[in-house]
């Protein structure tokens, strides 16, 4: 069958049998340690630049970020935004406990339906799980509380995201990850779907030149929720190396 | 399947050069590649340390390539998915159609590929009644347009934005003739309006892979539109194509490599969406693909392992090497004649289609050394062109022009007296006829040459080898 003939012509091309058992030994070693490569310098800062290196990385991209002191701001936050942009108020929202928490009573002319994104929605109110400051970052595993449509349909996302969600580097993330999640199917950590997203949706396929809103959302707008102490007392800068 | 046109090399080549409208879209599109990629690269002082990084990676996984793939199946099935392992380009069009057919699809969306240009998928599937619809904006033109790629991230580098215009009126039938095309974002929206539907009504999603990663069983594919992630998110079937040099071991390697990419791709520090697929929607999920299946295509690479070629095997397709090419920069990426344009297809399609159908490719380079220069994984790309030629010579392939006249330069070469001799009495001649003009613009038997450019006449103070010894002698005394 192809499998074993593809391995075999492989094998054949290295000049030698299946690895015997100790160099799978180590193979497997190397894939459980899964160790770093040289990681770059630039977002090993202390932790208020960290987030202010994310910040401008965002806006570089060309997505906006507005800091925010706590969920309690966040209704006036979109309210603001969507009457700014011109956009109807009106929401899909991930059905994240942190969102389901927020309470919309001061504003209450926002419709709100907590889903899946379809074809009409306009804007969603996504749940980031965290931010890399290297390139300006958003991290979105999908999960029953954060549908991955959310990214994709609307033509505007608005990403309520923790600055103490903020990294460094993407390997940061990775160690997160392996740490915090189980995955219902596998028993493993990689959901099925996860989406690394830096800036809106664009496309520079006419004449190389850079146009915003191709498939994916046009803009992409990030509430930054201040949950960190104060600048210089927050947790110590991200680990090195 | 993509018609190999390779052996046309020289005259696909010249009529590119005479075709006004490829010139102005080259023109136009190949100084902002070069210039982003420079700005990108000089953000980042460790950039030349990690394209060591990356070639060692990839070589770490091709020297265990067998065991990656392996551990790597084995993960994508831990996740509900499923690994179709293909030998042949006509295996995996017939794994592709079987998905398909059972999935009692009709229409096929697809995100940007290039191992599915090599095999030929779509042509397969519309022959057996079910429509493809390739939603990149590049391809969506390329194929309304019945053409293929010339580019290998940016399908549509040959044409112009009077070329576009033109095709979506010719093909969007249903909307107003006289509508009004005032700014290159106008054709964006009626194309993403277009095809939002097809991503809707679309039976099975087909992607392509960046990376395949071994530790999670995972697919990743970088895009900036987002018409990838579409097409692995909303129909119920998700296939992935990928050749099985793509695999990675860990999510660390692929980092690594994925701060490479992009950069060396399209001048950004990452794209928009780098996704990451792991198998089936999980049971509480409210989006995702019900079936997840990789075709996993070998197609000739295992051939490549053990030789000369194993180090092509590094290649994470990013165009660099095209971009900075200037040859390719003259005629684009049609006259190659084939999927892989540029240096890497110059390397590449000799090993896949054969060299005795590609041969003008890997002699289509002026050996300047700036592809070897910009590859993120160090591929020696001149080296091995050389080694191609090496191989058409010794299996007599080579016009019998060239063979004569190579092996009329090898008897002089391994006679250095005679070289010698000949370089003198050569450059003598070459100075009494130039006349002191400097240059010459035209020369008998040097039509093809002059007919371009001149030819510099030789410096007084005679040969290399004369004037070295005069400069011996001089520091001597």
């Amino acid at each position: 069958m192809s499998k074993e003939a593809i391995l075999g012509a492989i094998r054949r091309g290295l000049k030698r049998g299946p690895l015997p058992t100790d160099q799978r030994a180590m193979l497997e070693g190397r894939l459980a340690t899964h160790p770093r490569h040289l990681i770059p310098a630039r977002s090993r800062l202390p932790r208020p630049e960290q987030i202010a290196l994310f910040i401008r990385n965002v806006e570089k991209e060309f997505g906006t970020v507005e800091r925010v002191p706590d969920l309690a701001a966040i209704p006036a936050a979109v309210a603001d935004f969507l009457a700014a942009q011109n956009l109807p108020a009106r929401l899909v929202v991930a059905p994240h406990p942190e969102l389901a928490a927020i309470d919309w009573s001061a504003r209450p002319m926002i419709e709100r339906e907590a889903r899946r994104a379809r074809d009409g929605d306009v804007v969603s109110l996504q749940h980031g799980w965290a931010g890399v400051a290297e390139t300006g970052t958003i991290l979105f595993p999908s999960d029953p509380v954060r549908p991955a449509t959310l990214n994709l349909l609307p033509e505007t996302e608005i990403v309520v995201l923790r600055a103490s969600a903020i990294v460094g580097a993407y390997e940061e993330a990775w160690d997160r990850l392996r740490a915090e999640r189980k995955d219902p199917l596998t028993g493993g950590f990689m959901p099925r779907n996860l989406m690394f997203v830096t800036g809106p949706s664009r496309s520079a396929d006419i004449e190389q030149t850079l146009e915003l809103g191709a498939h994916g959302p046009r803009r992409l707008h990030v509430l930054l929720l201040e949950d960190e102490a104060a600048p210089g007392l927050a947790s110590p800068a991200a680990p090195g190396g | 399947m993509v018609q190999v046109t390779s052996p046309a090399f020289k005259r696909n080549a010249a009529a590119a050069l005479e075709d006004a409208g490829l010139q102005k879209a080259l023109g136009k599109a190949k100084g902002a590649f070069l210039q982003r990629r420079a700005a990108a690269v000089a953000a980042l002082p460790e950039f030349e340390t990690l394209r060591d990084t990356g070639r060692d990676i990839k070589n770490h996984t091709l020297a265990n390539l067998d065991f990656y793939l392996e551990t790597y199946a084995a993960n994508v099935e831990r996740a509900g998915g499923q690994v179709h392992w293909c030998s042949t380009a006509a295996d995996a069009r017939a794994a592709v159609l079987d998905i398909c057919r059972k999935a009692g699809a009709r229409t096929v969306t697809k995100g940007k590929s290039m191992i599915s240009e090599e095999i030929g998928v779509n042509d397969h599937l519309e022959a057996h009644g079910i429509q493809p619809v390739e939603t990149d904006l590049g391809e969506y033109i390329i194929q309304l347009r019945h053409e293929h790629p010339s580019h290998i991230i940016a399908p549509a580098f040959h044409l112009n934005r009077e070329d576009w215009e033109a095709q979506f009126r010719l093909s969007h039938t249903d909307l107003p003739k006289d509508r009004v095309f005032n700014e290159r974002r106008d054709i964006l929206a009626e194309a993403r309006t277009r095809l939002r539907q097809k991503f809707l009504a679309a039976d099975v999603g087909i992607t392509g892979a960046n990376f395949l990663i071994a530790e999670t069983g995972s697919s990743v594919i970088v895009t900036n539109e987002g018409n990838g992630d579409l097409t692995q998110t909303l129909p119920r079937v998700h296939i992935v194509l990928a050749s099985i040099e793509k695999v990675v071991p860990t999510l660390e390697d692929c980092t690594s490599l994925l701060r490479l990419l992009a950069r060396s791709a399209t001048g950004q520090d990452f794209s928009v969406y780098t996704t990451f697929s792991t198998g089936v929607r999980r049971p509480e999920d409210l989006d995702g693909p019900e079936e997840y299946h990789v075709v996993l295509i070998d197609n000739g690479r295992s051939n490549m392992m053990g030789t000369d070629f194993q180090e092509m095997l590094r290649c994470i397709r990013c165009a660099a090497c095209m971009n900075h090419c200037p040859v390719y920069g003259a005629v684009g990426g049609h006259a190659y004649g084939w999927v892989y344009p540029g240096p890497m297809g110059s390397v590449l399609t000799p090993t896949l289609v054969g060299v005795d159908k590609a041969g003008h490719l890997p002699n289509a380079s002026t050996f300047c050394g700036k592809c070897e220069s910009v590859c993120p994984v160090k591929i020696p790309l001149p080296k091995l062109m050389r080694h191609w030629r090496e191989r058409e010579f010794e299996r007599h392939l080579s016009p019998q022009g060239i063979r004569s006249n190579l092996a009329l330069w090898a008897w002089f070469a391994r006679r250095p007296s005679a070289y010698r001799l000949a370089t003198r009495l050569g450059i003598r001649a070459l100075s009494a006829l130039s006349r002191g003009k400097g240059a010459f613009r035209w020369l008998p038997f040097a039509g093809g040459w002059t007919e371009g450019r001149d030819l510099p006449a030789p410096e007084p103070g005679g040969t290399f080898m004369a004037r070295y010894q005069a400069r011996q002698k001089e520091a001597r005394r």
